[in-house]
């Protein structure tokens, strides 16, 4: 129900908004709570495991009754709190976790079966027989698990990350919050002010009273104008902050448009890395619950919400209220309820020395211990002394006092301290290296406490930061907090804990009895606090009554550690900017165009895209076209782009003797103007990777690596250098993005490459040379990764393009053309040519048959360990050939013909597979152990995968032109 | 014999939304002189003709269309001008490697911190610095060449994703300047 | 999580790759025994309290940093160039 002239909503902006196929009208500035209290709807939700009807219990983020699904356009989004949900106009959003209606929920018959379902009822129940787990159990718990439901689409909604720097962070907007950062303001320190709520202000909107004479309300307004207008302070609402981390590392999740209907490009939330010098910890507390018998019906709710919802909302969620508190504070709910017209029943105040005086009868030293009404609140049982009264509610606004909102003191470790006068968990303080708690967050209940130690942190934190300010505080309410602890009301029924996940009183006395005393395990029996409130409303209370049922006290039996995040983060917003495009950098050859306007299927290669393979008109399969490329290098010229290969530019006098010390074999004897191949080792004597390097100079190497290790490579030498050789004269950079590198490769291939060559040059094979093309400087080199004469031109990358589509042309009048990435394999697998699939991190080079290429007369990085036993000889796998007329798959396993196939028998695996047109058989590398000796062999070939066993000949890994007589020509 | 057509990665594009700029720009010679030990002295003489000198970490300086940037140990990248013949370091053209992006715009440095993990605001990185840095997944050097300008320099086979990353956050950063509070 | 790079100030985790302990430093010279070798590239403690490892500043400079790190308390008490450390 609405009450006149109370609230800060905007009534001269009506919104219209949906709740379970009905519309209701709101005013802009309610959430969907008050909205919907505002429209007598009382019953919003079902619990958990039971299936109670729920409603509305608090008014802000750790709410665990109020949880709704939003239906967007394209998305729907579960378990949204109503009372963080703010309405707009066409918002529309459903009940969940039910059967049926809201009303007549089909599974509120667990709620019957709920001496059944106590705690450990899973652990208890779904042992036996085994076979059930997976094909009974499993599919049961999995439907009547979890809460809202997804639309099972992608959420192609728009979520932000971003960055953010300051001084001073500044963790809520309450009083202490905008005095500390009016404090850091004024002084000219870089603040950030986080406030979770859409309005600043904190509980100040809620509490009213006055600070310096003014309005609560008018002193918020007017700090926050202030802080508008620096130009140092900027203001985030609707940002939660939900971790704190390293080094003044803090995360945030802002809600950027999810109070609005969407709109393109507009995040629906961002997900904030803050990194502040200082943080104040200013979150204020949040009230907590009695356990009662049925204190979960929708009407029984959070005193300091009905304040809420009364004075920042104008909305009563009943027209008898009763409140039933253990502080003096919440009086103040009583009063203003009274003044604002409404009826209070009653004040039940457990306490027996509280005050009687109110305008409304009260019941000192009563408890409440029983509720009634079905689908609502409509009277309450109330035992003083040995007296049971009824009383005639439809509204309970309960309060067990307060707890501290300490959860980010304990991201990094911080355990909280019992405070036996507050009856509460307060922040240990230094938990949080440049984080303070002030006001609530640090059990100064009182306004004035909030201010003063609100000022007092920014104060430290602006010294610290060097700088001076002089702010005074403001006059304001001092209440002292006095509290008689009040968990749980003694009563044999079912009185909740924790709502979110139907935990009781009983579930924790059950697990306290069958063994479970250790507030963890109590946690995790239990379920309590495994919710989305993540037992905001429920912790403390909790482990009061396990204190209880074990006959401990609190500070023994300890409290669970609150981890990020404080409230719940959507993975989308975690992960945004990392989908689709997002998820890696794409990079891009100049030649990408040019294959794609032949049709060419681009394929990734580590983050580049490559053509796959050139179709040709009537080729209706890749093969098709694969083949014809291979045969079109083995007899006349294809071009390929090679230009993803890394190319590192090594220069000094000691580049040579660098190259020496990477590579196992020698390159500081390597004439100028030569190519040599090279093998690269781990420290470990395992592979690291293979290329060519050219000697452009004296003083001047150019490395290649494959495209795989490029990045891996560069940071090894950098730690080579760094670490073993700084003060030589070498220094090295990547050339990988300046240079288009085309190969050239088949028996026209020097025909070609003549063609285009300013002044012809005469290669030896392995030779370099400098070259012009077409007024451009190039260099050349005769390489061959294909077996057939091989040409490689690099040009600088902006004639990349032109260089490709030129040679292409020219190719395509020698009977040649452009060949792709699955050619290129076919090629290097009949040449017997390793790639990272060979040299997979496992690997030696005794095992890939080079250790000749270790030389024994220097020391190179991995050759020590590449000694070590294990590390060579015949019971290792080593690089073998397959030849087969079946079909054959890498990822196949290797076994001895006749033995049986498993583990144990395993002789090896197969790497790289291929068709080859050239040998006119399907032809394979593999690992076999001692299989050089094993040339000739027959080998069964098993994958389990692909359902393949064949029957492979061992051969050598070379299959085309042994010899090399064609690489030479 | 071959008509070699010169091509930048994004063959000059633009864009302005929100009050913010970006687009390809073209900075001439981009050359990599790596000083070797003992090289110094040499260096700080081959480069006096050209009125620079190497930067200090997290700098760079112009003069006369000719910038130095710092780009990391003992290491700088000599951009729009050819380099002079230098003694002491190993010199590298890196001129087809990197595709220089200008953004600029009041809300520029707003749309660098939806991708750069790194401090931007002016009193943290005032106009002349040079910051080796990511943006998003791509390793960058970016320059705060004004208040409201920045150059990012990325890889050149990156440049279409550099665009879309930068484009996209853009969008973003417009789109929030329509919703208040 | 924050580093403070010699040269390029305080970055964000992300910018850097984690490589293992300082002990890869300490490269055995030619000849040393199999069992030095084994030691130097296997052997490890794993100290709770003050460790000193490797780490890569791979969005950054690519320097390669001896990171002197608490790991019970997070805290980072150094952070060094590995090629100018005193040797």
């Amino acid at each position: 129900m609405r009450v006149d002239g109370k609230g800060l909503i905007d009534r001269t902006k009506p919104v219209r908004f949906r709740f379970d196929g009905r519309d209701y009208a709101g005013y802009k500035g309610d959430t969907l709570a008050s909205a919907l209290l505002a429209n007598d709807v009382r019953l919003v939700g079902r619990s958990f495991k039971y299936h109670r009807p729920r409603g509305v219990l608090t008014a802000g983020s750790e709410e665990p009754n109020a949880l709704v699904e939003v239906v967007g356009p394209s998305n729907k989004t579960p378990n949204v709190r109503a009372t963080v949900q703010e309405v707009f106009e066409g918002l529309v959003t459903q009940s969940q976790n039910r059967l049926g209606s809201l009303r007549f929920d089909l599974l509120a018959v667990n709620d019957y079966l709920s001496p059944f379902l106590s705690a450990g009822f899973y652990y208890k129940t779904f042992m036996w027989p085994r076979a059930f787990w997976e094909g009974l159990y499993e599919p049961l718990i999995r439907r009547a698990a979890g809460l809202g439901s997804l639309s099972g689409r992608h959420d192609e909604g728009v979520y932000e990350k971003a960055f953010a720097f300051c001084d001073v962070l500044v963790i809520g907007s309450g009083p202490a919050g905008l005095m500390a950062a009016l404090t850091a303001g004024r002084a000219g320190a870089d603040v950030i002010l986080c406030e979770e709520s859409h309005a600043l202000g904190g509980r100040l909107l809620s509490d009213g009273g006055t600070i310096g004479g003014l309005p609560a309300g008018d002193w918020v307004a007017q700090v926050v104008a202030e802080l508008e207008a620096l130009p140092n302070v900027r203001i985030m609402a609707r940002t939660t902050v939900t971790g704190a981390y390293d080094h003044g590392t803090y995360g945030a999740l802002e809600r950027v448009g999810l109070h609005k209907p969407a709109r393109p490009n507009l995040p629906r939330e961002c997900f904030w890395r803050i990194v502040a010098k200082h943080a104040v910890l200013a979150s204020g507390a949040l009230e907590r619950p009695v356990a009662f018998e049925n204190n979960d019906r929708p009407g029984i709710m959070m005193a300091s919400a009905v304040r809420t919802y009364l004075n920042r909302y104008g909305v009563v969620p009943g027209r008898r209220v009763t409140l039933f508190a253990n502080t003096d504070q919440a009086r103040g709910v009583a009063r203003d309820l009274m003044a604002a017209g409404v009826t209070v029943a009653a004040i039940v105040d457990p306490r027996p020395d509280a005050s009687s005086v109110e305008d409304c009868p009260v019941h000192v030293g009563a408890e409440v211990i029983g509720s009634r009404g079905r689908l609502g609140l409509s009277g309450i049982q109330v035992r003083k002394g040995s007296e049971i009264i009824e009383i005639e509610t439809d509204c309970l606004a309960m309060s067990g006092g307060w707890n501290p909102t300490l959860h980010l003191t304990c991201h990094m470790n911080g355990r909280p301290r019992w405070s036996e006068e507050l009856a509460a968990f307060v922040p240990m303080e230094g938990a949080v290296p440049g984080l303070v708690a002030v006001g609530a967050a640090n059990g100064s209940f009182s306004t004035h406490g909030a201010l003063v130690t609100g000022h007092a942190a920014a104060l430290k934190a602006v010294e610290a930061l060097g700088r001076k300010v002089s702010v005074a505080v403001p006059e304001a309410e001092d209440m002292p907090y006095r509290i008689k602890a009040l968990w749980a009301v003694e009563g044999t029924g079912r009185a909740w804990l924790d709502f979110a996940n139907d935990v009781t009183t009983k579930d924790v006395k059950l697990a306290a009895q069958e063994g479970f005393r250790s507030v963890e395990h109590m946690k995790r029996y239990t379920t309590q606090g495994m919710a989305p409130d993540q037992g905001k409303n429920s912790n403390v209370a909790a482990l009061a009554v396990l204190a209880d049922a074990t006959g401990r006290g609190i500070p023994e039996t300890g409290t669970t550690t609150f981890r990020p995040p404080y409230v719940p983060v959507s993975i989308a917003a975690m992960g945004a900017g990392g989908r689709a495009e997002g998820f890696a950098p794409q990079r891009f050859l100049t030649s990408d165009q040019a294959s794609r306007d032949r049709g060419a299927p681009m394929i990734e290669a580590g983050l580049w895209y490559r053509p796959s393979y050139f179709p040709k008109p009537g080729e209706t399969t890749w093969r098709e076209a694969c083949d014809r490329e291979v045969m079109m290098v083995r007899q006349a010229v294809g071009v390929t782009d090679v230009s993803t290969l890394g190319k590192i530019d090594i220069q000094g006098r000691d580049a040579g003797r660098f190259l020496d010390f990477v590579y196992t074999n020698t390159f500081s004897t390597l004439p100028v103007g030569r190519v040599r191949y090279g093998l690269m080792l781990r420290e470990d004597g395992h592979v690291l990777d293979d290329g060519t390097s050219a000697r452009l100079g004296e003083d001047h190497y150019l490395m290649t690596t494959t495209t795989a290790a490029a990045g891996l490579v560069m940071r090894h030498l950098d730690f080579v250098h760094q670490a073993f050789c700084a003060d030589w004269q070498v220094r090295f950079i990547s050339v990988t993005e300046a240079w288009a590198q085309f190969a050239v490769a088949g028996p026209k291939a020097r025909e070609l490459v003549q063609s285009f060559l300013e002044t012809p040059v005469e290669l030896p094979f392995m030779g370099e040379a400098p070259v012009r093309i077409g007024g451009v400087d190039g260099r050349l080199f005769r390489i061959s990764f294909s077996g057939e004469e091989g040409y490689e031109i690099a040009v600088p990358t902006r004639y990349g393009e032109a260089l490709f589509r030129d040679l292409v042309a020219r190719a395509e009048t020698m009977g040649g053309g452009p060949y792709g990435m699955e050619a290129l394999n076919v090629l290097r697998i009949e040449k017997g040519f390793i790639t990272h699939a060979e040299i997979h991190g496992r690997v030696t080079a005794h095992d890939i048959g080079m250790e000749k290429m270790v030389s024994a007369k220097k020391d190179c990085i991995g050759k020590a360990a590449a000694t070590r036993p294990g590390m060579w000889g015949p019971e290792r796998e080593q690089l073998v050939g397959l030849k087969a007329n079946a079909p054959i798959s890498a990822g196949a396993h290797l076994f001895v013909p006749g033995t049986e196939v498993h583990r144990e028998t395993d002789q090896g695996y197969v790497t790289s597979v291929c068709w080859s047109p050239t040998v006119g058989a399907w032809l394979g590398l593999a690992f076999l152990k001692d299989g050089r000796a094993r040339h000739g062999e027959k080998i069964r070939l098993v994958d389990h995968l692909r359902g393949l066993d064949v029957i492979c000949e061992v051969t050598n890994p070379v299959f085309h032109d042994p010899e090399g007589e064609k690489l030479r020509a | 014999m071959p008509e070699l057509i010169a091509k930048s990665a994004l063959d000059g594009r633009s864009m302005n939304v929100g009050g913010v700029t970006l687009a390809e720009v073209q900075v001439g010679p981009i050359t990599s002189i790596a000083v070797l030990p003992g090289g110094t002295k040499a260096v700080a003489k081959g480069l006096r003709p050209l009125g620079l000198s190497m930067p200090e970490p997290n700098s760079f300086h112009e003069r006369k269309g000719a910038r130095i940037v710092w780009t990391g140990r003992e290491q700088a990248f000599l951009i729009g001008v050819d380099c002079p013949a230098l003694e002491g370091a190993a010199v590298t053209d890196q001129s087809d490697g990197w595709t220089v992006l200008a953004l600029s715009g009041p809300a520029a440095v707003d749309v660098l911190a939806r991708l750069v993990p790194t401090d931007l605001r002016l009193g943290a990185c005032p106009v002349g610095r040079a910051l080796r840095t990511g943006v998003n997944h791509m390793n960058a050097v970016i320059l705060r060449t004004g208040d409201y300008a920045f150059e990012i320099m990325v890889f050149r086979s990156m440049a279409r994703t550099a665009w879309h990353e930068l484009e996209t956050a853009t969008h973003m950063v417009a789109a929030r300047a329509g919703v208040k509070i | 999580m924050r580093l403070t790079c010699p040269l390029c100030g305080e970055r964000d985790r992300r910018e850097f790759y984690y490589y293992g302990a300082e002990d890869y430093l300490h490269r055995p010279g030619e000849g040393a025994s199999l069992a030095e070798w084994d030691s130097y590239l296997h052997l490890r403690d794993n100290v709770a309290g003050v460790v000193r490892d490797l780490w890569y500043h791979e969005a950054g400079c690519a320097q390669w940093l001896v990171v002197t790190r608490n790991t019970v308390t997070h805290e980072i008490s150094g952070v060094e160039l590995v090629a100018e450390r005193a040797k």
